[in-house]
């Protein structure tokens, strides 16, 4: 036999092997847990979707009934982590341009300043700084009789943001103001102690890395390109927007596509501040269900479809940047 | 044509540094005179909560008096065992912090002096670490590993994590780059799979699915459990990381090792995973960083490592319950302190190179 058929009959062996073990692993792990189910006597399958959840959920977009059934639940579940993730990556990619920036200033107070709070921030882990923030929301405000005030309508205390929304009456625009109404406020929309947390806690941690993203970027861009662009007699502004900054973004582009999918799956840790994201929804419905098979699944798929909607949006706009 | 180069300036000691850096146009001067004086005016605030007039005595009445316009230090004085060392029974204290101690040593010469046998010596010392915690042997008593808790806690997680970690993730990075389609899928699948999930639900699987998983009556304690999540999660990664260092070593090394008549696994041993390592070890350090901090959450599947000790030590106490702030800022510098000196170590990497193949 020649030594080029010997080789291709040993990758062969080899990854039949390959296959083989870990189909034989997996046939023992399935075994094993239809087996363990079924001693514990915990029924399996997703028809637990359409019962009545035991529990409803206080902070929500869509309105969902008391008892409605599960699969309700972990939509409103869904939903409210992306309604805490989305607003994250534009405030994140907000204050973390602004940083990465700052980081290049010609000022050395500002360049340090900048420096020291991306030191401080990516050092101490995303989950204490949550708890944190959660503490300062709910602990040290004052409670919702003293809220503290900014400007007519915005009222802020241990329970929250409450702010002005636009809301449509009899055909025409109006805003609703959250009023003082007895010990409380009333009107308004307002967002949770819970969901401020969140968002505060993943936006200055996860501007940090960003502003490392942006430094790097913008170093990257030769210096040539800026010389010849004095050259050319642009001013450091018009330098700026029309030469360095359209070079640079394509080489923060895929780095930031990638602080955005960990801010989404960072968002998972809202679990720890009682924040009613998909994993904690999921929690609560595996501990009264038991189905633990079906639920930690269930988070795994809707990550992955999140992760792989990202990064596919993310490309086409690549693709999109790079025409111009 | 000669470009002219931006003059370098020496230190904040001339004038000229002056002028370039803080006062350069009107409007950064301008935001020099801002930003002194927000700096003035915060820096102040900040040493007089945490300094002037903060309480420092365990005193839980005196830091009610102060109502947050101190910090309450005393807060730390009264609980700071608890916080480090979690629910380890108290009269045998003197055994995690031995192991702490051993740990942090051990780190800081693995990272300051790398030379002799380091091997071996984390080889002793997780051994020793592991006795000490756990007892059982030379007549120290037993602590079931639901006991361990705090700091130590936080490092046996995230070395046990890394170590673990890194084989596979070795294992995992060569099957990436197999040349074999089967194996190479099976890689790829793993390592983007679990890239994609958060790593809350990988430490789900462990505490809710790996007893499921096992054999009828074969169980895992909760710390082996979550330290397989971590591994499992940590690894993905890791494989990420060592590809990147593969695929910078030249095509002519494989080559040579050809050359010479080596076969695969020698090769890699060898001469490829050598050069690949030392190439990836700022990254490296980068994940194990990474790894330091996500041990923080395992407090979710109720393992009290430093994050969760300080819930577990204020949270029950309605005297010291109102100072959690203070709890948080002092776990936070631990974290910082680990953190920021492995950052910088890893610098040093960068800039200098380590003998690893002998």
């Amino acid at each position: 036999m020649s030594s080029a058929a010997k080789r291709r009959r040993r990758a062969l062996i080899y990854q039949l092997l390959t296959v083989a073990v870990l189909a034989a692993a997996l046939t023992v792990l399935v075994r094993n847990t239809a087996q363990n189910l079924r001693l514990r006597g915990i029924p399996s399958g997703f028809d637990f979707l359409f019962q009545g959840a035991g529990f409803d959920i206080g902070d929500s977009l869509i309105a969902v009934a008391a008892g409605a059934p599960y699969w309700q639940a972990l939509l409103v579940g869904l939903v409210n982590t992306l309604r805490v993730a989305l607003p994250a990556i534009v405030l994140t990619t907000l204050l973390g341009t602004a940083l990465g920036l700052g980081r290049l200033s010609r000022n050395f107070l500002l360049r340090s300043f900048c420096g020291a709070y991306v030191e401080a921030f990516r050092n101490i882990p995303l989950l204490l700084q949550l708890l944190a923030w959660y503490f300062v929301l709910t602990d040290l405000l004052p409670p919702m009789e003293d809220a503290w005030r900014a400007g007519e309508a915005i009222f802020l205390s241990k329970s929250g943001l409450a702010f002005p929304v636009p809301v449509v009456q009899g055909g025409k625009w109006m805003l609703d103001l959250p009023r003082r109404e007895g010990l409380g406020i009333s009107g308004g929309g307002t967002l949770t102690p819970e969901f401020l947390a969140v968002l505060l806690g993943l936006v200055f941690y996860s501007a940090a890395y960003f502003a490392e993203t942006v430094r790097a970027g913008f170093n990257a861009v030769p210096l040539a390109q800026k010389q010849a662009a004095a050259t050319l007699g642009l001013t450091r502004s018009q330098a700026l927007v029309s030469v360095t900054l359209p070079q640079a973004l394509r080489l923060i582009m895929p780095p930031a596509t990638n602080q955005y999918l960990s801010l989404i799956k960072n968002s998972s840790l809202a679990i720890a501040v009682g924040y009613p994201d998909l994993v904690s929804v999921a929690n609560t419905t595996l501990n009264q269900t038991g189905r633990a098979v079906e639920c930690v699944s269930l988070i795994m798929l809707v990550y992955l479809c999140l992760s792989l909607a990202t990064s596919l949006l993310m490309h086409w706009f690549e693709r999109r940047m790079a025409w111009r | 044509m000669a470009i002219a180069r931006k003059t370098v300036v020496a230190g904040p000691t001339s004038l000229a540094w002056w002028r370039e850096n803080l006062f350069p146009d009107r409007g950064n001067s301008l935001l020099t005179l801002l930003i002194v004086a927000a700096l003035v005016w915060g820096l102040s605030r900040i040493f007089d909560w945490a300094l002037i007039s903060a309480q420092f005595r365990p005193d839980a009445e005196a830091c009610r008096a102060l109502a947050h316009a101190g910090a309450c230090w005393g807060v730390i004085a009264e609980k700071h065992v608890q916080i480090l060392f979690g629910r380890y029974p108290y009269e045998e204290m003197w055994r995690p912090l031995t192991a702490t101690l051993l740990l942090l040593a051990l780190l800081a010469l693995t990272f300051l002096r790398p030379r002799g046998r380091l091997a071996a010596a984390w080889v002793l010392a997780a051994a020793v670490v592991l006795t000490l915690m756990g007892g059982g042997l030379f007549g120290l008593s037993q602590v079931g590993p639901e006991r361990w808790g705090g700091l130590p806690l936080t490092l046996l997680l995230s070395l046990g994590g890394m170590a673990g970690a890194l084989p596979l993730g070795v294992l995992l990075a060569l099957g990436r780059r197999s040349e074999l389609p089967a194996v190479r899928a099976v890689a790829s699948i793993y390592i983007e799979l679990v890239r994609g999930v958060p790593l809350v639900s990988l430490l789900f699987l462990a505490s809710f699915l790996l007893p499921l998983f096992l054999p009828q009556g074969m169980g895992l304690g909760v710390l082996a459990r979550v330290l397989i999540g971590l591994i499992l999660f940590a690894a993905a990664y890791l494989a990420e990381v060592v590809r990147g260092g593969l695929q910078a070593v030249s095509e002519t090394q494989r080559l040579a090792a050809a050359a010479l008549g080596l076969g695969y696994w020698q090769t890699q041993r060898w001469v490829i995973l050598p050069q690949a390592l030392h190439l990836a070890l700022p990254a490296l350090m980068n994940s194990f960083i990474a790894t330091i901090k996500e041990t923080s959450v395992v407090t979710v599947v109720s393992l009290y490592e430093l994050t969760g000790a300080l819930s577990l030590a204020l949270s029950g106490d309605a005297d010291w319950r109102p100072f959690f702030l203070e709890g948080y800022l002092f776990i936070a510098a631990i974290y910082w302190l680990i953190c920021f000196s492995l950052s910088r170590a890893s610098l040093r990497f960068e800039t200098r190179a380590i003998p690893l193949a002998r």
